[in-house]
């Protein structure tokens, strides 16, 4: 049995909105008997784009991350709403527009605060996958429809095809220790989850100061070397993929003009600035 | 399947299908194009083929059609201001408070008709303007340039002449350096796209976010072709205040420079190149005039102070170090230089006090680097597809309907396709548009032309009122963006209630902006509501081939998917009517109804050699066939690089404007790129603002400025992401609900503010915090969006919001649209143009203290209701 699920591909994501746009295009105004009542032209939007800027000038670096209905096969929210929000054989949850009338308590069900509470229609609502389009033969939702930059993939696979596939291309979900089981997929979701520490390298040539090319760096922790690079026309380097869990780590440059070391607590990603051999 | 139908439009982010069901809009989606529709173009660079999807890849913007269309601002039906009454007490100071009751379209179209009539009789030509926005839905029979054209031409009107002010710093600076006049001084762009990605080894983005401006109409469209040039390994940098979109998706060097310094940088930049020899020497020798006049000021050997990486860092806030690596690493490569929304001119930078001193800079360095020499030269991907060219088909600038000549680029393209009854305005009387409250208040203000004929024509200038004609006594307001688009713009609000305005009209389809500040309002319906034709992207005009930033020319009906909303009527018609009680309708339509000039538009392109009109109206569009490859155009400036005639497919320079024989070398009085330019040295040695060996002046408004003691700050307010200028903000439009436009704080919806980090702190401004912007021109009220992606000092937001919203709170009043140019200086860049420099502000920002008594009475509000 195939079912959907849908991967995101994170650092593609510009922030542009044409999936949240197009989401609220497919739902304004709109009725989908068995489906969605009509969404509210004002307020809250199924999908979400969250940002995490990291570092600080001119080092910084900027994640988007959309969140949405993760169509999850274990799903807090219909434990919560009984037989008001439904599973169905493709893999899509649906919550029933007629019978979620009025059952605002469903909305805080969600640990990934996926669901919107439609005041208009009092119903709570969700991104659908855009089941009722699958339905009448669309291949894609409209979110990837409308992507400039394929952030999104619809795929439809059988669920052991698609956790060989996850194992593979190391894909990962949102919380996975909840055990919800979603079937919306990251790739690439450590640049969301991991820090960097980064620098700026110069040395003081007779009087004039210059960025240093080609220093070496390294990254250790209790005197144990993690990583090493080295530094770019600018003078600059960075470590990525750190867990921002409050360890310290400790940076070393060594070039023929000098050294230079610094220590840094890393619970967010640190920009250190300039490092003068 | 779901029993709708499928319509096609086009809009200024791109090609939609529109699905239709009982009457109703059900869905837009980005158009896709089907096996039938014609092959696509392919580039082969470094060993890998490279071909753009087969689909529109449209703007945010675009996809909110469905949702202006049912905005609750509609307009649906003619109104009049309870307290006007044209046969007697008009009320003018009460514009903008009073309200409107409800009147028949006749009635309406009546009191327009006869008030015309009384203009003309009692004060004479002139007496009646028509200011007209810089942009319009799209559509080649509909737009202002064409229709608005044809019916302000039959009655006769005080010009508001606009700045260009997406050109400012290229018009009023660069294009003396180089020429290309007809472009309003900025690069053509041609063959750019393949020549970045065979050659190029960096991308310098200067003042260039095309991820959020988008090549103007072409969506994203663009970032298909960055994406590739970041896999070729194409490195990038962004010289900008804002880490922008497109800093933040392809990453890169970040030179985070103080707004309005860049011209100091460029210096430094090329003091290094000059001092370690890191330019082209021969090209500088053979292909330019004046660089040692220009290296002698670089030097500092004209006024005692070298332009080093060391002297601009106090100015900039970039370490010398970055700049001399930067130096280094520019000089060495083979660069394209990045400036603006196409790469290719515009850039926010350019709209500042400083903006010609940047621009000229920009034309200098590439100059000095061998533009047009293979990889080096302007552009960011955003321009230069090797589209089929010679397929005709108008842009929305080249006429339309209007009939108009001189205006507009009919006289070149349109009128010879499609002869129409021409039309002419009698009136010579201009007003300059940034000027245009003050010359209503004061009774005068003088004006530069924005003209691109010839390099020349600026230095004219034109005032008003001129003799002969009748100052301004009515205003036919087409829309209603001035508020949100316009310099100093709160003096706007004096200007509607002078008593010398006697009559105020607005036609308009929302309520919003100046629409409330008028005497009669008359509704009118946006483009899914009638007929046009127009093709994606083609703005024709100055943008001459400004198809060349899409993947597939796309030519689309416009159909009109449903029936006007209300009582509300096309522009068109509502023309036809008030010129129909003029006894001009027939001299309007000559017949024809709408769908009738859709039907000679398509009859006057080459569409019918290749698409019957009846299969174009069944598909809804048409894709021209991309170009045989041997027949691609030329790369932009290569001739001039070789020293050859030149061989783009542009019809400028005019002939008489090349320097020794025809199509040898540029415009410029030397037929080469002038380092100092001779028409400045013809022209303005009076004028110290424009000295003829570019100088750095720093802003008369940034942080050298007396005002910075008490606004610290420098504001900057760009294109809007999101919006396309006024166009989809507000109303409730799906735009407004994007959190990375407005945030929804008391049931409001608040503009954003980009604040540093730093300087929120410092503030005790938290993130979402109501914060108060101000300056002695006014106050607005955002909501801050704090990171660090602005440069401390810097805060950065965008023009155009289409709320213009006064309120009281507690005796203090305050905006809270988010019209932000309520804040910036009215004053021109320099002596002697009529230019906008909206980059120029300084501000303040505090915590709003009355943030808790507005949430206070709203929450109340929302009870009363
Ligand atoms: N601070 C600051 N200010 C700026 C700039 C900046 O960078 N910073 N940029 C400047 C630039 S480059 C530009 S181009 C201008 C743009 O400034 P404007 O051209 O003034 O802005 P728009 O919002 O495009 O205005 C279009 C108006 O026409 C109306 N309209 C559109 N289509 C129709 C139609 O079919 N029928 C009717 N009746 N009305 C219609 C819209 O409702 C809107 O009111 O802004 C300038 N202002
Ligand atoms: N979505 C959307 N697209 C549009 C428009 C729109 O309204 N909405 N408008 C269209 C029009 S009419 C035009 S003219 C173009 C405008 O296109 P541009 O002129 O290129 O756009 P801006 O947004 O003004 O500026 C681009 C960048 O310049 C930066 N900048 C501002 N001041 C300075 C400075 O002093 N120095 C440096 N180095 N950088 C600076 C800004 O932070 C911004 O990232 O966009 C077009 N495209
Ligand atoms: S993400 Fe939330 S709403 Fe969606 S299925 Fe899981 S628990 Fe339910
Ligand atoms: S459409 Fe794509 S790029 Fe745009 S916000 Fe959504 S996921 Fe991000
Ligand atoms: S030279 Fe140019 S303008 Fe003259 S006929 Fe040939 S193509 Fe037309
Ligand atoms: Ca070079
Ligand atoms: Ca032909
Ligand atoms: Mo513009």
């Amino acid at each position: 049995m195939s079912k959907w699920n849908l991967i995101i591909n994170v650092g593609r994501c510009e922030n542009c909105y044409n999936c949240v746009i197009a989401n609220r295009d497919e739902h304004v105004g709109n009725d989908f008997p068995g489906y969605a009542a009509p969404a509210a032209a004002v307020g809250a939007s199924p999908i979400r784009i969250l940002r995490r800027a990291q570092g600080s000038a001119p080092m910084v670096e900027t994640t988007y991350l959309p969140v949405m209905c993760n169509h999850c096969d274990d799903a807090p929210c219909i434990r919560r709403a009984g037989d008001a929000i439904r599973k169905r054989d493709d893999g899509i949850v649906i919550i029933d527009p007629v019978k979620s009338r009025g059952r605002k308590d469903i909305v805080s069900s969600c640990p990934y605060g996926a669901i919107v509470w439609n005041e208009e229609q009092q119903v709570p609502q969700t991104w659908l996958f855009d089941a009722h389009l699958l339905d009448q033969g669309w291949d894609k939702p409209r979110c990837q429809q409308s992507c400039p930059t394929d952030v999104f993939e619809a795929v439809k696979l059988d669920d052991a095809a698609m956790k060989k596939m996850a194992e593979a291309e190391g894909l990962k979900v949102l919380k996975p220790n909840l055990g919800t089981k979603p079937r919306v997929w990251y790739r690439g979701l450590e640049r969301w989850e991991t820090c960097f520490i980064g620098g700026s390298v110069s040395a003081d040539f007779g009087g004039t100061i210059e960025c240093v090319e080609a220093a070496d760096v390294t990254l250790s922790q209790g005197g144990t070397i993690l990583a090493k690079t080295a530094t770019d026309g600018f003078g600059d380097f960075r470590f990525n993929k750190l867990a921002g869990d409050g360890a310290t780590f400790r940076i070393d440059v060594t070039h023929a003009l000098g050294g230079v070391w610094r220590d840094c607590v890393l619970s967010e990603s640190v920009y250190l600035g300039e490092l003068r051999l | 399947s779901d029993g709708s139908l499928r319509y096609t439009t086009c809009t200024n982010g791109g090609p939609l299908f529109v699905y239709v069901k009982d009457g109703r809009i059900l869905r837009v989606t980005p158009l896709e194009f089907d096996a039938t529709d014609p092959s696509t173009w392919m580039i082969e660079a470094r060993g890998r083929k490279f071909s753009p999807p087969r689909r529109a890849l449209v703007a945010p913007h675009a996809l909110t059609m469905k949702s202006l269309v049912y905005s609750d601002k509609r307009i649906l039906h003619p109104m009049k201001r309870v307290d006007f009454d044209p046969d007697g007490e008009r009320n003018p100071q009460n514009r903008g408070k009073s309200g409107y009751v409800r009147i028949t379209w006749d009635e309406a179209l009546d009191i327009v008709a006869k008030e015309i009539n009384r203009q003309k009789r009692v004060h004479g030509p002139g007496a009646i303007t028509f200011p007209m926005s810089s942009h319009h839905q799209w559509g080649n029979v509909g737009y202002y340039l064409s229709s608005l054209m044809r019916f302000a031409n039959l009655i006769g009107f005080t010009r508001v002449a606009a700045n260009p002010d997406s050109w400012e710093g290229w018009y009023w600076g660069a294009m003396h350096h180089f020429g290309n006049s007809m472009r309003v001084g900025v690069p053509a762009g041609y063959g750019g796209i393949e020549d970045c990605l065979k050659e190029a080894e960096m991308i310098v983005f200067w003042s260039s976010d095309p991820e959020s401006t988008n090549g103007a109409y072409a969506g994203f469209e663009g970032t298909t072709r960055r994406l590739w040039a970041k896999e070729l390994g194409i490195e990038f940098v962004h010289i900008d205040p804002h880490c922008n979109p497109t800093a933040q998706l392809f990453g890169g060097r970040w030179f985070s420079v103080r707004p309005q310094t860049d011209a100091a940088l460029a210096q430094a930049i090329m003091y290094v190149w000059a001092t370690e020899g890191l330019y082209d020497r021969d090209y500088v020798a053979t292909r330019t005039t004046g660089f040692d006049e220009w290296k002698a000021y670089l030097l500092g050997e004209t006024d005692g102070v070298p332009k080093t990486p060391e002297w601009q860092e106090s100015e900039t806030g970039i370490p010398a170090k970055d700049v001399r690596a930067l130096a280094r690493k520019w000089g060495g490569r083979k660069v394209y230089l990045a400036v603006g929304m196409t790469g290719t001119g515009f850039g926010g930078a350019g709209r500042g006090a400083t903006g010609a001193q940047w621009a000229r800079c920009m034309i200098m360095m590439m100059a000095m680097q061998g533009w047009g020499k293979p990889g080096i030269n302007f552009g960011n991907l955003e321009i230069g597809i090797p589209h089929d060219l010679h397929f005709y088909f108008p842009g929305y600038a080249d006429g339309g309907i209007s009939g108009d000549l001189a205006f507009t680029g009919n006289a070149v393209n349109n009128y010879q396709r499609m002869p129409h009854i021409l039309t002419m305005n009698p009136v010579k009387q201009m007003v300059p548009r940034q000027q245009m409250p003050d010359a209503i208040i004061e009774g005068k203000a003088t004006g530069y032309l924005w003209d691109g004929m010839a390099q020349e024509a600026q230095f004219a200038p034109f005032t008003y009122p001129m003799p002969g004609y009748s100052p301004i006594h009515m205003i036919y307001r087409y829309g209603g963006s001035s508020l949100s688009t316009v310099t100093r713009s709160g003096r706007w609000v004096d200007a509607y209630r002078h008593e010398s305005i006697e009559f105020v009209v607005n036609q308009s389809i929302w309520m919003e902006g100046e629409a409330q500040f008028a005497d009669v309002i008359l509704p009118a319906c946006t483009s899914l509501e009638r007929w046009d034709i127009g093709e994606w992207a083609n703005s024709g005009g100055y943008a001459h081939h400004g198809v060349n930033v899409v993947n597939h020319r796309v030519v689309t009906l416009q159909h009109k998917c449903i029936e006007p909303l209300g009582e509300s009527k096309s522009d068109y018609e509502i023309f036809t009517a008030i010129l129909t009680r003029l006894g001009l309708g027939a001299v309007f339509t000559e017949g024809c109804s709408e769908l009738d000039w859709v039907k000679r538009v398509f009859d006057s392109s080459d569409l019918p050699d290749h698409v019957s009109w009846k299969k174009f109206c069944r598909k809804g569009y048409y894709v021209v066939p991309p170009e045989k490859p041997e027949l691609r155009q030329p790369v932009d400036m290569r001739w001039f690089a070789e020293g050859r005639r030149k061989d783009l497919p542009e019809p400028a320079p005019m002939p008489s404007q090349y320097a020794e024989q025809f199509g040898m070398g540029l415009q410029t009085p030397s037929g080469k790129l002038e380092f100092v330019p001779e028409i400045f040295k013809r022209h303005t040695t009076d004028n110290p603002d424009r000295p003829a060996v570019n100088r750095y002046i720093p802003s008369w408004e940034g942080r050298s400025a007396e005002l910075s003691e008490r606004y610290p700050l420098q504001m900057i307010a760009t294109h809007s992401r999101y919006s396309f200028h006024t166009s989809m903000d507000g109303k409730n439009s799906a735009v407004n609900q994007v959190d990375d436009h407005r945030a929804l704080i008391a049931g409001h919806r608040f503009w954003l503010l980009r604040v540093n980090t730093a300087d929120a702190a410092a503030r005790g401004i938290r993130h979402h915090d109501l914060v108060k912007i101000f300056n002695v021109r006014g106050a607005v009220i955002c909501a801050a969006d704090i990171s660090p992606l602005v440069t401390p000092g810097v805060v950065k937001s965008y023009e155009a919001s289409a709320e213009f919203q006064l309120i009281d709170v507690e005796g203090e009043t305050v905006e809270i649209g988010g019209c932000l140019n309520t804040l910036t200086p009215d004053r021109s860049q320099t002596r002697g143009t009529s230019s906008m420099a909206p980059n120029s502000c300084l501000v303040q920002i505090e915590k709003w203290r009355n943030a808790e008594a507005f949430k206070m009475a709203r929450a109340a509000q929302e009870e009363v209701l």
